[in-house]
């Protein structure tokens, strides 16, 4: 797959703060492209750059291989992470509204399926729902049929039903062929959506690859947990343990001879815990702090 | 420029203007409402001031024992003709003139004129021969006939100033400037839009307040419908392009209402609506000059009063579209959609 769009090195400053510090990497075309991090990691920033919201300071965008030019935000759709419409408008009227500002229109029937509003086309925006709302932000950054979705965390506040049911719409446009590009600190959300992610922290991207990959390259097939105060008197760590916060934790390929060493140490098992790796596991190892809590 | 954006930028907000209820009815009523406490606080005044006009030299004036009367303010006139409209409309109770050929204009039908007349030749021990009685007639102009065009003025002032400049601002802060950033509307396609749809607010809002004040209080409408259609459109168009350059930056909405009102106050006091600047300070007078509020009260009333036409006050309107075009190009120029 050719790359719909490619950064290379990108740099942004603040006042004090270096908040994108080279970030390069390339998305394909057809695939959803994941950028992970805490809040305040870089990756709205990164995003903002990528949508022409916020100028870079350094580097290098190019979308199809050339420089973007004006004709760029025609086949783009962006969905910020926080935004308002204007007051006093039906859903309808708000699809209308953004519908005739680009020359390239989806059919507004298609997209009222496509994002379940069927419903809600005469309600005031304003009375909308979390996941409503979210939905109709998503049919608004689809409105101009673009070839590039940028969705910066699009699923943050909803509850885990929305977040679910918004999946789906995600998917669904994934399958349509569009190229997504989206921000989140869900890792489940990551998991689930992204055929490639980038791990991000305090501007730098520190992984990035297939997750299934990542996880493969930094992890042994499972984690086990033992909460620090379940230690018999006398053992400070297990061997292969390592302290993390409450929990020991070790990472294992072979479960059954960790449980036989901890028996053995007289560990009470009852509190033990053993999972598969995830993306919050290796932000976890890659950077030492959690994803929320950065 | 692309018209079709233009058209539905300027639809939504038009919308969002008039649904919302108390907004909108807060922009008829205030003004009507305003009119007619002017008409009640007025409808007897307690005038203890004459006022006289003096055409020529005030140091060769001063001659006259009459010039030292106390309980009248002398105002030196520049204009000839205008001062005697000014005595026709009842504006000054008599104009003096002791120049070359010494004489006085007085209204007949205004009775502070014939008080005035009566102090006038008391003030002379004999009459001078000399000094020759001209008579103008005409209806007096009442106060809330004077402030009218005024009140109008400043309905257009706070509906052009707060009608964009806050709502830019509200919309840069919310959130709504960065998603429509995200599109691909220009910064000038999006002023225009809002400089239509308010403009359209205004003329709508000023015609309906002018017809409806019209009907309770009977005012004259001596001049030309185009020239005050005109200076109310110019107007619109400088004060407009004021709230916009207000509003080109600003985040806050608490800034841009200080800023707001830092510049509304001054054009509310200075610009002449609620009392004449003839006789005021200097100073005053000459910053008054620079307000755009002073030109549109200032033609509006020569309009409305005087029965000025379009030639007139071309010189209003054309300063007018000028304040505006200047505003305009700074604040597309300062625009800032984040």
């Amino acid at each position: 797959m050719s790359a719909i769009i490619r950064v290379d090195n990108l740099i942004k400053t603040f006042p004090g703060v270096r908040a994108v510090d080279g970030v390069s990497f390339a998305v394909d075309e057809g695939s959803c492209f994941g950028l992970l991090g805490p809040n305040g990691a870089g990756k709205t920033t990164t995003l903002e750059i990528l949508e022409g919201i916020t100028d870079a300071n350094g580097g290098e965008i190019r979308y199809r291989g050339t420089p973007r030019n004006e004709t760029y935000r025609q086949v783009i759709g962006i969905q910020f992470q926080s935004t308002a419409l204007q007051d006093f408008q039906t859903v309808r009227e708000a699809l209308h509204l953004f519908a005739s500002l680009y020359t390239r229109q989806r059919p507004l029937d298609e997209l009222i399926a496509l994002c379940n509003l069927g419903e809600l086309l005469d309600r005031d925006t304003r009375k909308l729902s979390g996941g409503q709302r979210q939905r109709l932000l998503l049919a608004i950054a689809l409105v101009n049929d673009p070839e590039l979705v940028f969705l910066d965390e699009p699923t943050t506040g909803l509850d885990p039903q929305s977040r679910r049911n918004f999946w789906q719409l995600i998917d669904g446009i994934k399958r349509e062929g569009k190229t997504i590009l989206l921000t989140t600190h869900y890792m489940e959300e990551a998991s689930v959506l992204c055929d490639e992610i980038a791990v991000i922290d305090r501007g730098r991207i520190i992984a990035q690859g297939e997750p299934t990959q990542l996880l493969a390259e930094h992890f042994p097939r499972a984690l086990v947990r033992v909460p620090c105060d379940a230690l018999p008197n006398g053992i400070e760590m297990p061997v292969g343990f390592e302290n993390q916060g409450d929990y020991a934790i070790a990472a294992t390929d072979d479960i059954d001879q960790t449980l036989a060493m901890l028996n053995k140490l007289g560990v009470a098992l009852d509190e033990l815990h053993v999972s598969t790796p995830t993306l919050d596991d290796l932000f976890l190892k890659l950077t030492g702090h959690g994803l929320r809590e950065a | 420029m692309n018209f079709k954006r233009i058209s539905a930028v300027f639809v939504a907000r038009n919308r969002e203007f008039y649904r919302d209820k108390a907004g909108l009815g807060w922009n008829i009523f205030m003004p009507v409402v305003m009119v007619l406490g002017f008409a009640f606080i007025f409808s007897n005044p307690d005038q203890n001031l004459f006022k006289v006009g003096v055409l020529g030299d005030p140091e060769q004036a001063r001659q006259t024992a009459f010039l030292d009367s106390r309980h009248i303010q002398f105002i030196t006139q520049e204009d000839e003709a205008a001062a005697i409209d000014k005595v026709r409309y009842h504006r000054i109770d008599l104009l003096l003139d002791l120049r070359d050929t010494p004489r006085y204009w007085v209204n007949d039908d205004s009775p502070d004129g014939h008080i005035v007349e009566r102090l006038l030749w008391q003030s002379f021990n004999a009459l001078p021969d000399t000094l020759t009685r001209e008579v103008v007639s005409g209806r007096a102009v009442r106060y809330v006939d004077w402030v009218l065009p005024g009140v109008l003025a400043i309905n257009v002032m706070f509906s052009s100033l707060w009608g964009v400049g806050w709502v830019i601002v509200r919309y840069r802060k919310n959130g709504v400037l960065r998603r429509l950033h995200a599109t691909p509307i220009t910064a000038g396609e999006f002023l225009v839009a809002q400089i239509l749809s308010r403009l359209l607010v205004v003329i709508s809002v000023t015609c309906l307040v002018f017809v409806g004040t019209d009907l309770l209080l009977d005012f004259p409408m001596r001049g030309s419908y185009l020239a005050l259609g005109l200076v109310l459109l110019a107007g619109s168009v400088s004060l407009i392009s004021l709230g916009l350059t207000v509003s080109a930056r600003v985040r806050s909405e608490e800034l841009a209402d200080g800023v707001l009102n830092l510049m509304s106050w001054p054009m509310m006091i200075m610009s002449g609506v609620w009392f004449s600047l003839e006789g005021t300070n200097v100073w005053a007078q000459r910053i008054a000059e620079f307000l755009p509020l002073t030109h549109m009260v200032d033609a509006a009333r020569r309009v409305m009063l005087d029965g000025a036409g379009l030639a007139d006050v071309a010189f209003e309107i054309i300063v007018l579209f000028a304040i505006g075009g200047v505003l305009l190009a700074a604040s597309a120029r300062a625009f800032r959609w984040q």
